[in-house]
């Protein structure tokens, strides 16, 4: 045994005691040490990340995504601001059960326009990835504003707030532009009318309604989305958000997933 | 303590906080109506304080002190009061929250009070305010100590400590106000991220500066990984946090990153958190007061070389296992997983060596407290690091990831590892750091310390439960091949671990009050002992930083 084994682990021994030979000299100098530990932490993290940027199947071709509009974009900054990535993730894993319960599978290119991306990390409550149209607006509006007066066993939080609170529609082109600055191709019309078509959105039946359907698509959801027509609340923005959760494109139903396991 | 700053010390002092001000005020002018705009005040408000008090003393006369007699111990003490406070307010804000799960009515009608808000005041509150307040008051301990040489000036160590509290403040502050990144663990906006950076520049300045000066050849093992802590932390921190903000007048900011990228570049942040935030700086704390309390050697110098290059090297690829399944690439889940479960070697490299170490002084273990604190804190270390090589395995994930067990994980190491070495280090410290006899109370900390463990082992129970039972359910099928449960079933089931979980946790937090209490009585009450040797010296014989080895 010992005559086969100690061939074979001979490298290894070798290569241990050059590295703590090595390292005997390394940790008299603070600086060679700062740069030793630079560039070992360094190597992992740059084979992992480059690449994704570089190799194009990372991310499939979607040509029929569309943008988020100004008043849903709005809705996934109070969806960040509250914290509900916490308890909902969106994004569904390649497994037959997720598949069943919440739909198909996430793809890459669902979420290439989310600055930053919510998948989450945690379901205290259910994956949100394929909610859009799932329920009405008002079960929505109901639900955020009580989810226990629906779901009897839920342990959301409730947010009546955002019914009183009026959304902040001044921010609007900045918050385009920004985006635009990191990779959303948003055009120089859309950052312009990004304050009236937030309003135009949850006030169907306008003149300014007909100018988010030109600029975001005949199948853009323009409706009194909390229910009032009286002014844009920040309940609208996020239920407009939460309804188009998993319809910006339809490429993950066109190719029908066969899951794994 | 501005009385030991020289007159130019003070100078340079109020000009800091005079900057700090301006900064503040304008932070307070342009961002009116925008949460930065309370952030400019409280920013303010903190630069204030310290102008205050140092203009007061700024005609004081100095205490004059020959600086080579002694090593400058003022900012590690407050470090460690500050970690402690901390150490009350977020452990007790996890206890709430956790609360909440169980009984979601259990908050204020307002928007701050509830989970989503409060979260990350509890995680940022513990990872950073208890974890990083001790680890800055360590290293100035440790790396003084260890390089036999007083670190260089006084007032970058205040900039460093004070300016980290300052992050910690305006983070922890904007939470409660909704301004996040949602980036777990880094979700502080850009003007916070961009205030760490300058911080975090100062800090690496003045450990460098201290090693400059220091009168050993070698560099101990604990310097090491308060090395990698800073450095790696720092390029974690900014690659993750690189972002457009909305506009120069708000708090609201974009990630320069999306879709898979962004995931990737997050768990890559959020694994590393844990390896260099949350594990290389305690295990520097490990090297340094284990061997120190048990007064024997380090057992092994080639493991810890061996552990220290495996996990700086490993853990950086480790990230993606967060991603198992999902739309990322499986050539990257695969090296994720491959270099997670490779990691099991370094990591138990660290904690064998710290347990043989041990070896010769069990029965010091078995008297003392303090020293159980750290064996135990060793043992959850090695317990902790093979449950996440194990979780990291693509099939094991897929039923782990989502659910409770991986909050159990994060507390096996959070709670039982990071929290007990540090209680460990921080019993060691005090009595020698403000010079008295011993602790004001032992049965304190044994009471602290069974406290802390039995509270441990509840939590961790309790999420294993619930994150298996879970999972299964989500993915358990009838006879008629459907799902057999809805979500809203596996939510009801989780219900009595909600609570055990909520009861594990007020056993932990009431540990960490009764050892804040038991800390301050020591600083007021116990009789001062000046030790027979602390203090900057050439000579190795006179003043061994730590046992020598046979």
């Amino acid at each position: 045994m010992k005559t086969i084994l100690k061939p074979l682990l001979k490298p290894f021994a070798a290569f241990f005691e050059g590295h703590a030979k090595a390292h005997y000299r390394l940790e008299r100098h603070s600086l060679g040490l700062t740069a030793a530990i630079i560039v070992a932490a360094g190597i992992g993290g740059f084979i992992e990340i480059a690449p994704l940027f570089t190799i194009d199947e990372t991310v499939e071709a979607a040509p029929d995504m569309r943008l988020y509009t100004p008043l849903e974009q709005a809705g996934r900054d109070i969806y960040i601001r509250e914290g509900c990535y916490a308890c909902h993730s969106q994004m569904i894993r390649a497994l037959r059960d997720e598949v069943e319960r919440y739909g198909p599978y996430s793809l890459a290119a669902e979420s290439q326009y989310d600055h930053p991306m919510l998948w989450g990390s945690k379901r205290t409550g259910p994956d949100l990835a394929r909610l859009g149209e799932k329920y009405s607006d008002d079960w929505h509006v109901r639900h955020l504003v009580d989810p226990r007066a629906l779901v009897p066993e839920s342990v959301m939080p409730h947010y009546a707030f955002l019914l009183d609170a009026g959304l902040d529609i001044e921010s609007l082109p900045d918050r385009l532009a920004a985006l635009r600055a990191v990779g959303v191709p948003y055009s120089d019309e859309m950052i312009a009318s990004a304050s009236v078509d937030a309003i135009g959105q949850a006030l169907p039946d306008t003149d300014r309604a007909d100018g988010v359907f030109d600029r975001y698509g005949e199948e853009t959801a323009v409706r009194l989305f909390d229910g009032t027509a009286d002014r844009v609340s920040e309940m609208d923005a996020l239920v407009a958000y939460l309804q188009v959760l998993g319809r910006l494109t339809d490429l993950p139903a066109q190719i029908q997933p066969v899951p794994e396991g | 303590m501005i009385s030991s700053l020289t007159q130019a010390e003070r100078g340079a002092a109020m000009l800091i906080t005079l900057a700090g001000m301006v900064a503040g005020l304008a932070m307070a002018a342009a961002g009116q109506g925008d949460p930065m705009g309370a952030h400019g005040w409280i920013v303010l408000i903190f630069f204030a304080l310290f102008f205050g008090l140092l203009a007061r003393a700024a005609y004081g006369t100095d205490e004059p002190e020959d600086r080579g007699l002694a090593y400058y111990d003022d900012p590690t003490k407050v470090g460690i009061l500050i970690a402690l406070a901390w150490a009350v307010i977020a452990m007790g804000m996890g206890v709430w929250v956790a609360a909440q799960l169980a009984w979601p009515d259990l908050r204020f009608d307002a928007a701050w009070s509830g989970f989503g808000r409060l979260r990350p005041v509890h995680t940022s509150g513990v990872i950073f305010g208890f974890g990083g307040n001790a680890l800055i008051a360590t290293s100035f301990h440790i790396m003084q100590r260890t390089s036999r040489a007083r670190m260089p000036g006084q007032v970058a160590p205040w900039f460093v400590l004070f300016g980290f509290n300052l992050f910690c403040i305006i983070a922890a502050s904007g939470y409660l106000m909704g301004v996040t990144q949602s980036k777990e663990y880094a979700e502080p906006e850009w003007y916070a991220d961009i205030w760490l950076v300058i911080v975090w520049v100062v800090y690496f300045t003045l450990y460098i500066r201290t090693l400059a000066r220091r009168r050993e050849p070698h560099i101990y093992v604990a310097n090491w990984y308060y090395l990698a802590f800073i450095l790696v932390v720092a390029v974690l921190h900014i690659v993750n946090n690189l972002a457009v903000p909305a506009a120069w007048t708000g708090a609201k900011s974009y990630s320069a990153f999306s879709g898979v990228q962004d995931a990737m570049t997050q768990w890559w942040y959020g694994h590393n958190a844990v390896a260099f935030f949350l594990t290389s700086g305690f295990l520097g704390m490990l090297y340094y007061f284990l061997p120190k309390r048990a007064e024997r050697p380090i057992y092994s110098y080639r493991l810890s070389i061996l552990s220290f290059w495996g996990i700086t090297f490993f853990y950086i690829w480790a990230g993606s296992h967060h991603l198992h399944y999902t739309a990322l690439p499986h050539w990257v889940q695969t090296l994720g997983m491959t270099f997670s479960v490779m990691l099991l070697v370094p990591s138990w490299a660290s904690a064998g060596n710290a347990l043989m170490t041990l070896n010769g002084a069990w029965q010091k273990v078995r008297d003392d407290a303090t020293l159980r604190f750290m064996m135990v804190a060793a043992v959850f270390y090695g317990l902790s690091t093979f449950e996440g090589s194990f979780m990291a395995i693509r099939p094991v994930n897929g039923l782990s990831h989502y659910t409770d067990w991986t909050i159990g994980h994060v507390h096996a190491g959070a709670m039982g590892w990071v929290a007990l070495i540090t209680f460990g280090s921080i019993y060691a410290l005090v009595p020698g750091l403000w010079r008295r006899e011993t602790m004001y109370s032992w049965k304190a900390v044994e009471w602290h310390f069974w406290l802390a463990l039995a509270g441990t082992v509840i939590y961790v129970f309790a999420m294993w439960n619930s994150g298996i039972i879970q999972g299964l359910m989500w993915r358990t099928y009838g006879e008629s091949g459907t799902l057999r449960y809805s979500f809203t079933d596996s939510l009801v089931a989780m219900h009595p671990y909600y609570v055990a979980r909520a009861f594990g946790g007020l056993l932990f937090v009431t540990g960490a009050i009764i050892g804040a209490w038991n800390v301050v009585m020591t600083i007021r009450h116990v009789p001062h002992q000046v030790p027979a040797r602390d203090h900057p010296t050439t000579s190795e014989t006179m003043e061994p930083a730590l046992p020598a080895a046979e």
